[in-house]
């Protein structure tokens, strides 16, 4: 092997066999071989792992969509596409949609402005620059959980601390029910979701920000160019890959949504704050209708991947492009 | 998958290098005081059997549910389990997987309280010893009844609003309800259902996978009366049940004047809040005027020991001894347990549970947990519609319409 490896490198020597009759087939044959076997050797563990924990299940899950099954014994009752037509009917998971939708447009048209906002603001010199960007993380790094507890307690109606402080200053009226209104839940559940997640899109942005040149903003500055301007036609252009990625991900995270919510109000009062994960896992686990979960997921699966595969396609490609490796790039 | 499972023995016993049965029991004892009691219990027995090993595997709640569904669905289960009986043991039964065990129990039965049984009995025979029966019915603060000049706990559900009703205009928040869990409302829909169409209505439901007759409408319409009342506490359809401003802290911290909870209620409410000791009170579900159900009629739930097909005679031994009234009254003096066995009941210290025995001693019918007796989907879709019914998003008829549905899709 070593031999023919040695041989081979040389592309002048692999020409001038050419003729042979024997050697041609033979050597390609080893290089294409080995060649091949080494990326294999190397993705197998990960392929396989890949395949039993992603694939498969996924896979799994679409086959069981067609039963009507409770998860006990082998899937038999084979039901066809009714877990899916029933989907379509169930004002419960049509709600779910549009819940997501609208927590989808609340992060993008309110969370992303203001953390971008932030991540401008301490990007100035500012005394305290450093606490305040750690204390804008800080609920990041807290498990979903963690803040559902807590602010469960923080939204008690009339005990907790938002009625007491609103009640304080003398805001009565702004208080209520919060969480147990089914006006208000899923307002109230955005507003939590923002206080945790707009520290990490800041933290997004303002490393985007250290990329911008300050140079670009000094020459607008000589142009006359005001701060909206400078931010307008500098600063947010070449933010444009940190957006799009933190809309990506804010989106993803809006559809998967299912601890935060698990954990204020089980989806309620009456499934108004109810996502299409949290429908799932009723149906999975609490009413062991694993057939009609399993079409859920699916339909969850499809909407992300789609979602996924779009965005790549129309909005991530230019920043993605070229950097991406590829076989072909390789050789 | 069941194929693939089923290869390894299930029906051989195995035995230790001492050449002891080797008995496995899962039990969800995880917390004090029943955590040391169970250990204690293996070792009596073991002194007395020196050619059996009880191997206790102790599993968390919820970690037990799961596990025990994958076992079941391979079929091979553990010597001894934890049951709640009702859907879930029926299943298991249906695959051959359980033993009955009415040679063991009948023997045993008129020395227990009878409810305790109902769980496990399936066509006249029994499937697992009863370890465990409680009930549920209202707790109440008696210092807040009297305030609003309340001097007996109501008899009928016209007395029950007009207590409500009172309690209201004295200022003080009648019931305390844990909306976000579901279960909690769903209490007092299965409880007005009993009183309106008797015990056995329940079952005929079920089997006729139709909730659409005239008791459960009735029971609907009923629990709208009180919705109506506005009784609950400030929030509570996003109150769950034993978080810190929950139901149960409702209830322990004296704001409220009532709930409808299990023999677990003071206990909780100790822990989530201040508990209210002496004023804590106890009464059966009232009855329904006009309904076939008598007052006396309980809905709860309890816990059992069902053993695998196959299994060791030991592990019915065990059993025998385990629910001896020696055993049962250190279960119920040491690890809080409810008495199963008649002359346990002296064991109980406190009032409250007392209250709870008398009524279980008293029963004339039971009605296990509905999502225990249900299939989990029918169950669940229960708790769901009468939320949305307390929620005021239901009629009563949808709620029986949408129970239906899913009974029917089952």
């Amino acid at each position: 092997m070593t031999m023919t490896s040695t041989d081979t490198r040389s592309p002048g020597q692999a020409l001038a066999e050419q003729p042979d009759t024997d050697g041609p087939t033979r050597r390609p044959f080893a290089r294409r071989l080995r060649d091949w076997l080494t990326p294999v050797l190397f993705t197998v563990p990960g392929l396989v792992l890949f395949g039993l924990f992603v694939l498969v299940p996924i896979l799994y899950a679409g086959y069981v969509s067609f039963f009507n099954w409770g998860g006990f014994g082998a899937p038999s009752d084979f039901t066809g596409i009714d877990n899916y037509t029933r989907l379509l009917g169930d004002p419960v998971f049509l709600g779910d949609l549009w819940r997501g939708l609208l927590l989808v447009l609340l992060s993008v048209g309110i969370q992303l402005p203001f953390a971008l906002a932030m991540a401008v603001l301490l990007n100035q010199k500012l005394r305290g620059r450093a606490f305040y960007r750690m204390l804008f993380f800080a609920p990041y790094v807290l498990s979903e959980v963690i803040t559902g507890v807590l602010f469960s307690m923080i939204f008690a109606p009339d005990a907790g601390l938002a009625d007491k402080v609103l009640g304080a200053i003398g805001l009565d009226e702004l208080g209520g029910l919060w969480f147990a209104d089914q006006d208000n839940v899923l307002a109230t559940v955005f507003l939590v979701m923002m206080w945790k997640y707009f520290g990490f899109h800041m933290m997004l942005y303002l490393a985007g920000l250290q990329g911008v040149p300050a140079a670009l903003h000094e020459a607008a500055r000589l142009d006359g160019a005001g701060p909206w301007q400078r931010f307008r036609h500098i600063t947010l252009p070449l933010l444009g890959p940190t957006i799009r990625m933190s809309v990506f991900l804010s989106v993803i995270g809006a559809i998967q949504l299912f601890d935060l919510v698990w954990v204020v109000t089980q989806g309620g009062p009456d499934h108004h704050s109810e996502t299409m994960a949290v429908t799932l896992f009723q149906f999975g686990f609490k009413r062991t209708q694993i057939g009609y979960a399993g079409a859920i997921s699916i339909a969850m699966f499809l909407i992300s991947l789609v979602f996924a595969l779009a965005y790549q396609r129309f909005v991530l490609r230019r920043d993605t492009e070229g950097a991406l490796t590829s076989m072909r790039g390789n050789r | 998958m069941a194929g693939l499972s089923a290869c390894s023995d299930s029906g051989a016993t195995t035995t230790d290098s001492e050449g002891r049965t080797v008995v496995e029991l899962w039990n969800i004892q995880t917390t004090e005081p029943s955590k040391s009691v169970w250990p204690e219990r293996v070792k009596a027995f073991e002194a007395k059997n020196s050619k059996v090993r009880i191997k206790l595997v102790t599993l968390e709640n919820d970690a037990y549910k799961s596990k025990m569904t994958a076992r079941t669905s391979s079929g091979k289960l553990p010597d001894i389990y934890h049951t709640w009986g009702g859907g879930v043991l029926r299943q298991q039964i249906d695959a051959g997987l359980v033993e009955d065990l009415t040679p063991t129990v009948s023997p045993m039965a008129p020395t227990f309280i009878p409810a305790s049984l109902k769980p496990y009995e399936f066509d006249g025979k029994t499937y697992a010893m009863p370890i465990d029966i409680g009930a549920v019915g209202f707790w109440y603060n008696k210092a807040l009844f009297a305030k609003a000049g309340l001097t007996a706990p109501p008899a009928t559900w016209a007395d029950y609003l007009d207590a409500v009703r009172r309690l209201k205009s004295a200022g003080i928040t009648p019931i305390a309800l844990a909306g976000k869990e579901k279960w909690p409302g769903m209490y007092y829909w299965a409880y007005l259902s009993m009183r309106v169409g008797g015990v056995d209505s329940m079952q005929e439901a079920a089997d006729a996978e139709d909730f659409t007759g005239d008791s459960f409408l009735k029971a609907g319409e009923h629990l709208k009366e009180l919705v109506a009342l506005e009784p609950f506490q400030k929030g509570f359809l996003g109150a769950g049940y034993s978080t810190p401003n929950g139901e149960a802290a409702v209830m322990g911290n004296g704001e409220a004047a009532m709930e409808l909870m299990g023999q677990w209620g003071p206990n909780v409410q100790a822990d989530s809040g201040k508990g209210i000791g002496e004023d804590l009170g106890f009464f059966p579900f009232p009855a329904v005027a006009g309904g076939k159900g008598a007052r006396t009629d309980v809905f709860g739930g309890g816990g059992g020991y069902a053993v695998r097909k196959g299994a060791p005679q030991a592990a019915v031994d065990f059993l025998k001894f385990f629910m001896s009234p020696e055993s049962d009254r250190v279960l119920v003096s040491e690890a809080e347990m409810m008495p199963v066995v008649k002359e346990a009941v002296g064991a109980l210290t406190d009032p409250g549970l007392k209250a709870v025995s008398e009524t279980l001693g008293r029963a004339t019918g039971f009605q296990l947990y509905l999502d225990q007796a249900y299939p989990p989907a029918v169950g669940q879709e229960i708790n769901d519609s009468v939320a949305a019914l307390i929620a005021g998003t239901k009629s009563p008829e949808q709620v029986a319409r949408s129970v239906t549905q899913v009974a029917k899709s089952q």
